[in-house]
C-alpha cells in the first residue's frame, strides 16, 4: 500500500472569491430579502467547518448511515469488453438512499440544525435529491417540504411515493415547465416567505454563493475517497475521471480532490438528448451562453433576449438549463473538458453496464457509462479510468424500459 | 442631460404634500397595444410612475398573478426591444415616469451598456432589478448612471440596519421597501409592524420611500400612503388585466380601479390612525 499524496487542490484553485466567485462565475444575485439568509448561512458554515464537534458528527453519520467510504470498483468485465484501459467505478449508487445526493442533504440538514432551522425545503428533479433531503430530515427530526415538477413527477412516481413514507410533503409544480427549473424556481418563493425559520438545501452545486461552495465541499468526500482508494489499490494516480454533469454536484465531487494534480484528466457529460438544437438537450456548454439563473451566473441555454430555454433529457437529473459555475469556470480555464452523449447512446451505457457488472446504473450515470465506452477502447491497458457512478438505476427502469422496448405496455398504471 | 421625471415628480408632490401612487403593469398583457392604452389610463387616473413589468420566463420574486402575467406576454414573443419601442410611442403623448421592473438576466444578456442607452433613449426614467443585490450592481449601475438613469434598489423586513443604510445610498430617485416576507401578490392585511418598519428604514434615509407588495385595495393604499412617499400596487391590477383580457373597456375599467387607489393612497392630510 503506497501512502496517497496530500491533495494541493485548494492551492492551485482557490475559488471561490469572498465574493461567492468563481472567476468570472457564480456570485449571489437573488432578492433582498434572501441577502439576510445567506449571509446567515456563510456565517454558520464557516463556523461548522472549523468545529470539530460538526466534523465528527458528520463524519460518524457518514460512516454509520450512509455506509461510507462507498467502495472503489474495478470493473473488470466492463474493461475487458472495452479493451482498453482499467476502468473503475466509484460506487455512490451504494451510498443509502441510492445516490451522491445524501453527501449533501446530510450535511446541510445537519448545518441548518446548527443553525435552529426548523422546516427544510428543497427541489428535486428525478426526486433523489428530494428522497436525499426527506431521509437526511427524518433522520434528523426536521419537517421537509420537497417542489417536484409535475412532469418529472410523473416520470419519478417511486420516488415521489418514497419521500412521502419519509413523512416529506410533496408540492407539484405547475408553473412553467413543470420540471426541475420551476421546482427550484417555487423553492426559492417559498424561502422568501419563510426565510426566518426555513433552511433551503440546494440540491447541487448551483445557486447563490455560499451554496455552490457548501454542496462541493460536501461532495467532495467522493474524490477524497477516490484519490485515496486508488493509491491503494493502483499506487499511483488515475489518468482520467468521467462523471455526468447536470447541476454538476457529483462530477464536482468527485474531481475537487484532483484539481491539482495536472496529470489527471478530467471529463464532465452533459445530456446532449436528441439533439444538440433548441429544447431538445442539457448540453450548457454546447448550446449556452453567459448569462445568469437561479442566483449565479454560469453557462445558461437561453434565448437572445435572456430568457431561460427549455431542455430535455431522457435522464430527469441532467435536464436542466443552467451548469454549476465551477463548471463554467473549470471550462473556461480548460481544466475540465466537456462533452454530452444523447439518449440513445445512454441508454446503451445503462444496458451494457447492466449486463456486464450486473450494476443498474442511473441513467444519469449512464450519461458518464457512455462516454467511457467511447473514449477507453483507444487508451492503452495500462492506463487508469474512473468513472463515478452517481446513482443506482432503480428509480429509472420503468423510464428506460419505456425508450428500450417502446412497443411493449409499461404503463403499470402510471401515464406512459 | 434633463432633468430625470421620476426626481422632478417626487419634488412635486413633496411640496403638495402628496403620496406618490405607483401601479406595475406586466408589459405586453394583454398585448403590447393594450398596454399602451392601459398606461394612458393610469396616468389620467393620477399615477405619478408607472413600473413597467418586463417579462422574465422564471420570475422567483412573482406570485402566480405576475407570472402568468408574463407567461401571456412572452407567448406573444414580447422582448425588450418591443418594451423600448412602446415606451418611445409613449413618449409622444405622455410624459409620465416610467420605471422598467425587470429580472437581471433579460439586462445582463443584452448588456448593461446597450440596456441602459437603449432604455433612455427610449425614454425610459429608472430600473428596478429584482434579483440584483446592489453588490453585484457595480457595472449596471456605472450604465446606468452614466446615461441619467435611476436605479431603484430594494430593501426587505430581513435587511440589517447596515444594509438599509448602504442600499438607501446607492438608490437614486427613490428606495422601494418590501412590506413582507414573500413574492409579489394579494393579501388580506397588511403587515402589523409596517409601521414601525417604514420608520425604520426612514431613519437611515432622507429618500423617498415607496413601500410595495401585497398592498391591493384603497384601504391598504390609503393607510401604507401616510406612513411613506410611495404606494406600489400591482397583483391586484394585473389580476384586473388578465380577468379583463384583450377588450376596449379594459384600459378604462383599469383606469378606474387605479383611481380609487391613487385618491386613496393620496389622502394623506387629516388622516386618523385605523
Amino acid at each position: 500500500m503506497t501512502e496517497f499524496a496530500p491533495s494541493s487542490t485548494t492551492q492551485k484553485h482557490p475559488w471561490p472569491d469572498a465574493r461567492g466567485r468563481y472567476g468570472a462565475f457564480g456570485g449571489r444575485f437573488v432578492p433582498e430579502t434572501l441577502m439576510y439568509a445567506l449571509d446567515e448561512l456563510e456565517r454558520a458554515y464557516e463556523s461548522a467547518r472549523e468545529d470539530a464537534a460538526f466534523q465528527e458528527t458528520l463524519h460518524t453519520y457518514r460512516q454509520d448511515y450512509v455506509g461510507r467510504p462507498t467502495p472503489l470498483y474495478f470493473a473488470a468485465r466492463f474493461t475487458e469488453a472495452l479493451g482498453g484501459a482499467k476502468v473503475y467505478f466509484k460506487r455512490e449508487d451504494l451510498a443509502h438512499t441510492g445516490a451522491h445526493k445524501i453527501n449533501n442533504a446530510l450535511g446541510q440538514c445537519l448545518l441548518a440544525k446548527r443553525m435552529g432551522k426548523t422546516r427544510i425545503i428543497a427541489e428535486t428533479g428525478a426526486g433523489q435529491h428530494g428522497v436525499a433531503t426527506a431521509t437526511a430530515s427524518a433522520l434528523l427530526g426536521l419537517k421537509c417540504v420537497v417542489y417536484m415538477g409535475a412532469e418529472d413527477i410523473e416520470r419519478q412516481k417511486l420516488n415521489v411515493f418514497r419521500m412521502r413514507l419519509l413523512g416529506s410533503e410533496v408540492v407539484t409544480v405547475e408553473s412553467g415547465s413543470k420540471t426541475l427549473k420551476d421546482a427550484i424556481n417555487e423553492a426559492l418563493r417559498d424561502w422568501v416567505a419563510h426565510v426566518e425559520d426555513t433552511h433551503y438545501v440546494l440540491g447541487t452545486v448551483h445557486g447563490p454563493h455560499p451554496f455552490p461552495m457548501i454542496c462541493r465541499d460536501f461532495q467532495s468526500v467522493i474524490g477524497r475517497e477516490a484519490r485515496k482508494q486508488i493509491f491503494e489499490k493502483e499506487g499511483r494516480l488515475p489518468d482520467t475521471l468521467i462523471a455526468c454533469v447536470g447541476g454538476g454536484s457529483n462530477a464536482v465531487g468527485l474531481f475537487y480532490e484532483f484539481i491539482g494534480d495536472e496529470s489527471v484528466r478530467m471529463i464532465g457529460v452533459e445530456a446532449g438528448g436528441t439533439a444538440i438544437k433548441p429544447g431538445e438537450h442539457a448540453a450548457r456548454f454546447d448550446g449556452g451562453a453567459y448569462g445568469m439563473l437561479h442566483g449565479a451566473i454560469s453557462y445558461v441555454l437561453q434565448d437572445e433576449y435572456g430568457q431561460i430555454g427549455s431542455t430535455h433529457s431522457v435522464s430527469a437529473g441532467l435536464d436542466y438549463a443552467s451548469v454549476g459555475p465551477e463548471h463554467a469556470y473549470f471550462h473556461d480555464s480548460g481544466r475540465v473538458e466537456y462533452t454530452h452523449v444523447s439518449d440513445d447512446e445512454a441508454l446503451d451505457g445503462f444496458q451494457r453496464c447492466s449486463e456486464l457488472e450486473g450494476i443498474i446504473p442511473a441513467l444519469e450515470s449512464a450519461h458518464a457509462i457512455a462516454h467511457a465506452m467511447k473514449v477507453v477502447p483507444a487508451m492503452n491497458k495500462d492506463r487508469i479510468v474512473i468513472v463515478n457512478m452517481s446513482g443506482r438505476g432503480d428509480k429509472d427502469v420503468q423510464q428506460a424500459a419505456r425508450f428500450i422496448l417502446p412497443d411493449e405496455d409499461w404503463s403499470g398504471g402510471a401515464k406512459a | 442631460m434633463s432633468k430625470n421625471r421620476i426626481d422632478i415628480r417626487f419634488a412635486q408632490l413633496r411640496e403638495r404634500g402628496e403620496t406618490a401612487f405607483i401601479p406595475y403593469i406586466t408589459a405586453g398583457d394583454p398585448n403590447l397595444g393594450r398596454t399602451e392604452e392601459i398606461v394612458y389610463a393610469l396616468e389620467e387616473a393620477g399615477a405619478d410612475i408607472i413600473e413597467f413589468g418586463v417579462p422574465f420566463s422564471d420570475p422567483i420574486g412573482d406570485g402566480t398573478v405576475n407570472q402568468e402575467a408574463a407567461q401571456r406576454a412572452l407567448a406573444q414573443g414580447v422582448n425588450l426591444r418591443d418594451i423600448f419601442a412602446l415606451i418611445a410611442r409613449i413618449r409622444v403623448k405622455s410624459q409620465i415616469s416610467i420605471l422598467l421592473f425587470t429580472y437581471y438576466n433579460p439586462v445582463l444578456v443584452y448588456g448593461c451598456e446597450a440596456f441602459a442607452k437603449d432604455a433612455r433613449e427610449a425614454g425610459a426614467d429608472g430600473v428596478l432589478c429584482v434579483d440584483l443585490p446592489p453588490e453585484e450592481a457595480d457595472d449596471y449601475r456605472a450604465a446606468l448612471d452614466a446615461h441619467g438613469l435611476r436605479t431603484v434598489f430594494l430593501l426587505a423586513p430581513t435587511s440589517t440596519d447596515e444594509r438599509i443604510e448602504r442600499i438607501a445610498k446607492q438608490s437614486t430617485g427613490f428606495v422601494y421597501y418590501v412590506s413582507r416576507l414573500g413574492v409579489t401578490g394579494e393579501q388580506a392585511a397588511l403587515s402589523a409592524d409596517l409601521q414601525e418598519a417604514v420608520a425604520r428604514v426612514k431613519r437611515h434615509t432622507d429618500k423617498p420611500v415607496a413601500v410595495g407588495f401585497g398592498i391591493s385595495t384603497p384601504d391598504q393604499a390609503r393607510k401604507v400612503g401616510a406612513m411613506t412617499e410611495g404606494v406600489v400596487v400591482g397583483s391586484a391590477i394585473v389580476r384586473m388585466i388578465a380577468d379583463l383580457g384583450d377588450s376596449d373597456e379594459t384600459a378604462s375599467k383599469v383606469g378606474a380601479f387605479v383611481k380609487s387607489l391613487a385618491d386613496a393612497a393620496k389622502q394623506k392630510q387629516g388622516l386618523t390612525q385605523a
